[in-house]
């Protein structure tokens, strides 16, 4: 599994992708958090990462969509089924892989927060009597860091199982994106359904739906649990396509 | 080392490996013989766990391939059909990616040096894979399957693609390994199974059509009396002559001329040999015998007849049921009958041991 993900780590690196990744990743974010609180003159960040979802949406496939269909297309998947590891250890180290990438993303675009805690300080210097805290929450920043990271790990679950599927990487984006949008739809659509016992089951599988208490800053145990194991059955299907190849 | 009992796989309904089993002893070095679609990768790729069999038992050095998959797979050194590298790593990355993948616990600097050496690829390391060619490529798949040293090393067409020189080169690297590996390689060169192999293997549509010592059909082959001969006499007269002879089961006049010579060819009967009868026979008829050559039986006419000769079997099983005369079959093969003779033994052998191991896991059950 190590040797896996090293190895996927490192291949992000060896080819254009990974840096094509990282640096729209970061651009977009900057971008995106500059328009949502500087100068929109707020220290409301929630807006912030909601849109971050949608960038993840068209992101992420980025990471996810050669993992498995390029093994497949050169044949080298014959030497990772034929070497001494478990599928679930190769799956794991290509997903960890991705994830990494997502993830060390995800803390260096934390560097936005710093101007406008900055920016927050002088503002409360200037103030000789302060009646409201000025400044950012940091507990809907941390709810909504931790949610949109598990969000994340979902979506490149989701991206690894489409990835399996195709000999094609840009199929494999691009079924990947629209199985996100599906998932992100569920919850938009549900306000426009008149029925309660549909709208609630709805909400109940919606990814948004579960974002709204972690980025209000309450630590949502469900919210955690069930974006975990969103992860958990992607990847575990995962592994059942590669098992289920093996047999036909 | 390597146990196939009954194995059988079946893509839909098309079956890839019907019912086929043999056993391969700790230090064998076997080919795997047939044509395209017989069935050799999928039979591989059953042995080394990439796919998993219909029906059927599959053990490496006793460890069940299905049971204990990653300890089969820690025992054997697999190459495929193509080979499975990364074109974007130098082939010291992909060696020692290999090296951690395959949890090998060598010392690894002088382990990867040595494959290296073995297989010639030392002075391309620092390559990347995307430039080599593909003799190449087809090395570093080579030191692929050889990095931890395992005990079987199974090759999917290894010298497809390389240069004679090269070919000559790998299959001195197989030969060398086969000392002290259990070697099982698949091919349709003839020749490459001759010069490696200690035995051989055709499979022909899922089924094992013979499965014998090379040096037992090397015997076969030179046991043959089958020879060209030139003598200088009136054509008729030295071809009636030939055909008298007691032991000539077959005589035919080439038209190959040289000078008042003409060449014949003649067929003896299994085990006899003529030629000393033939030249006093020619003698006294005062006739100059100016050539003898024997025409060897080659590897390729007994595997072409064997294989032909299983689907023959089988169409004439068919069409017997349908009507019972098969006759033209009947007259084509009265030539080429050395080959016949040679081909049914192998088929009979092969069909004698599918009914033992039949036997035997009847018995199991």
């Amino acid at each position: 599994m190590l040797a896996i993900y090293k190895k996927e780590l490192r291949s992000y690196f060896t080819n254009p992708l990974g840096f094509v990744f990282v640096g729209i990743f970061l651009a977009v974010s900057a971008l995106l958090f500059s328009y949502t609180t500087f100068l929109s003159k707020t220290y409301d960040t929630s807006s912030y990462f909601l849109l971050m979802i949608f960038v993840l949406v068209l992101l992420l496939p980025l990471l996810t969509m050669r993992l498995f269909a390029e093994e497949k297309k050169l044949r080298t998947e014959q030497l990772l089924l034929t070497a001494p590891i478990s599928l679930t250890g190769m799956v794991l180290g290509k997903f960890f892989a991705a994830f990494t990438m997502f993830f060390g993303c995800m803390l260096v675009s934390c560097i936005n927060l710093i101007p406008l805690y900055a920016i927050a300080a002088a503002e409360r210097g200037n103030l000789s009597y302060s009646t409201t805290y000025v400044g950012p929450v940091t507990a809907q920043i941390v709810g909504s860091m931790i949610a949109i990271i598990l969000i994340g790990a979902a979506f490149i679950a989701l991206g690894t199982l489409v990835s399996t599927l195709t000999e094609n990487q840009l199929a494999a984006a691009i079924i990947t994106m629209a199985a996100i949008f599906g998932l992100i739809f569920t919850s938009l659509i549900s306000s426009f359904v008149p029925v309660v016992w549909i709208r609630t089951a709805l909400n109940w599988i919606s990814v948004l739906g579960r974002f709204s208490n972690l980025s209000s800053g309450v630590f949502d145990i469900a919210a955690v649990v069930y974006y975990l194991s969103l992860t958990f059955v992607f990847l575990f299907l995962t592994v059942r396509v590669y098992e289920k190849r093996r047999w036909n | 080392m390597i146990k196939i009992e009954r194995l059988t796989k079946n893509y839909g309904s098309n079956c890839a490996v019907d019912d086929i089993s043999f056993e391969i002893q700790k230090g064998e070095t076997v080919g795997f013989l047939g044509p395209n679609g017989a069935g050799k990768s999928t039979t591989m790729n059953i042995l080394t766990g990439y796919l998993s069999a219909s029906a059927g038992r599959v053990a490496i050095d006793g460890i069940d391939v299905l049971a204990d998959p990653i300890g089969a797979k820690k025992l054997i050194g697999y190459l495929p059909e193509q080979p499975p590298v990364y074109l974007d790593m130098t082939v010291d990355e992909y060696l020692k990616f290999n090296y951690e993948l395959k949890g090998c616990t060598l010392e690894r600097e002088p382990h990867l040096a040595e494959i290296c050496e073995v297989v010639k690829i030392s002075h391309v390391r620092k390559r990347l894979i995307r430039n080599l060619s593909k003799g190449y490529r087809q090395r570093v798949g080579v030191a692929q399957a050889l990095i931890g040293n395992p005990p079987v090393i199974i090759f999917d067409e290894p010298t497809v693609g390389l240069d004679p020189k090269q070919i000559i080169e790998i299959r001195s690297l197989i030969r060398s390994l086969g000392k002290d590996h259990t070697v099982l390689l698949s091919t349709h060169i003839l020749q490459e199974v001759q010069a490696v192999c200690d035995r051989i293997i055709i499979i022909n549509k899922g089924k094992i059509v013979a499965d014998e010592k090379t040096e037992n059909i090397t015997r076969v082959v030179e046991g043959n009396r089958r020879f060209n001969v030139k003598i200088c006499g009136p054509q008729r007269e030295v071809l009636d002559t030939i055909k008298s002879l007691p032991g000539v089961s077959y005589a035919e006049l080439l038209a190959q001329k040289d000078g008042d010579a003409c060449t014949y060819m003649v067929e003896s009967e299994f085990g006899v040999d003529v030629r000393k009868k033939l030249f006093y026979t020619v003698a006294e008829h005062d006739w100059a015998m100016i050539g003898l050559e024997s025409l060897g039986m080659s590897l390729e006419d007994i595997f072409i007849t064997v294989v032909n000769k299983t689907e023959e079997d089988k169409s004439d099983a068919e069409s017997g049921k349908r009507n019972k005369s098969s006759a033209p079959k009947r007259t084509r093969r009265t030539r080429n009958t050395l080959e016949n003779d040679l081909a049914d033994t192998l088929v009979k052998d092969a069909e004698q041991k599918r009914a033992e191991a039949a036997e035997v896991s009847d018995e199991d059950m």
